[in-house]
C-alpha cells in the first residue's frame, strides 16, 4: 500500500495513495500505524481523498489505530471521505466510533 | 428466467486477485439490461460483496494456500443475480452469524454481516465436500 507520511506539529498526518483498501493491502497501514505508536507517536489523521473503496479488512485496520491510539492518550481522525467509502461507516455504524472530517485542515484544527 | 450473462472464474488463493474480481462485479452491474435502479450503488455493492466473499473464502476457507483455488460463479438473469463462491475449508455456521453483531471496536468479523445487510438471500451450504457460500440480489 502506497502511504504518504507528513507530520504538523505533534499530528502525524498519514494519506493512503490507493484507491482500494482490502484484505490486500490494509495490512500495511496497521503495521505503519504501530511502526508510528512505537516511536511514541500517537496523533493520527488519516486522509482517505483517493480511496474509493473500502471492505471489512481495510475498516478493520482503521478500528485497530483507533483502538491503539486511544490506549495511549492519543486520537485517530478521519478525513475527506469519498461519499461511497462514508457510506461504508454508516453500514457498519463506525461513524460513531470515529471522527470524521470534510477537509484536512478542519481535522487538524480539531481539538483532540 | 431470462439468462443474460454467466462467469464461471477460477483464481489461485490470494488476496491480490480480490480487486480483478471485484472490479469484475462493477462492470457486470453497468452492463445489465433493464436494470432501473442506481447502478454506481449496484456496483460497488456486488464489488464489496464479491471482495468479502472471496477474501472469506481465501484467507478462511483455503488458508491462504495457493495451489487451491477459489472458483466463482456469476449468474445474471432479468431478475436476479446469483454469486457462488467455492472454498474447500472446514466451513463456518451462517446462522450463528445472523444473530451476532461485530462489537463497533472489534476489528474483524464483519464481512459476513455486511454480505447479509446487502445482498437479498445468502446461503452457505455444502456440496459434494466443497462449501458454497451463495448471495442473490433481486434485479427489480
Amino acid at each position: 500500500m502506497q502511504l504518504q507520511i507528513n507530520e504538523k506539529e505533534e499530528t502525524v498526518i498519514i494519506t493512503v495513495e490507493e484507491e482500494r483498501m482490502d484484505a490486500h493491502n490494509s495490512g500495511n497501514l496497521k503495521e505503519r500505524m504501530l511502526q508510528l505508536f512505537d516511536e511514541g507517536k500517537y496523533q493520527l489523521v488519516i486522509d482517505l481523498t483517493t480511496v474509493r473503496f473500502i471492505d471489512s479488512s481495510g475498516l478493520g485496520a482503521l478500528v485497530s489505530g483507533f483502538k491503539n491510539a486511544s490506549a495511549r492518550d492519543g486520537s485517530l481522525k478521519l478525513c475527506c471521505l469519498q461519499p461511497q467509502v462514508r457510506s461504508m461507516f454508516e453500514l457498519t455504524r463506525l461513524h460513531r466510533v470515529f471522527e470524521i472530517f470534510t477537509t484536512l485542515e478542519e481535522a487538524l484544527d480539531s481539538e483532540s | 428466467m431470462s439468462k443474460q450473462v454467466e462467469l464461471n472464474i477460477k483464481v489461485p488463493s490470494q488476496t491480490r486477485y480480490l480487486a480483478m474480481i471485484g472490479q469484475i462485479g462493477e462492470s457486470l452491474a453497468f452492463s445489465l439490461n433493464n436494470y432501473q435502479g442506481n447502478r454506481r450503488e449496484l456496483a460497488y455493492h456486488l464489488n464489496l460483496c464479491l471482495t468479502e466473499g472471496l477474501t472469506n473464502a481465501i484467507c478462511h476457507g483455503n488458508n491462504s494456500d495457493p495451489d487451491k483455488d477459489v472458483h466463482i460463479t456469476i449468474l445474471a438473469s432479468d431478475d436476479i443475480l446469483k454469486i457462488r463462491i467455492y472454498d474447500q475449508g472446514p466451513g463456518f455456521d451462517i446462522s450463528a452469524r445472523r444473530k451476532t453483531k461485530a462489537h463497533p471496536c472489534d476489528e474483524g468479523g464483519r464481512g459476513i454481516n455486511i454480505i447479509l445487510k446487502l445482498m437479498d438471500e445468502v446461503k452457505y451450504v455444502q456440496e459434494d465436500g466443497v462449501n458454497v457460500l451463495e448471495m442473490t440480489k433481486s434485479l427489480h
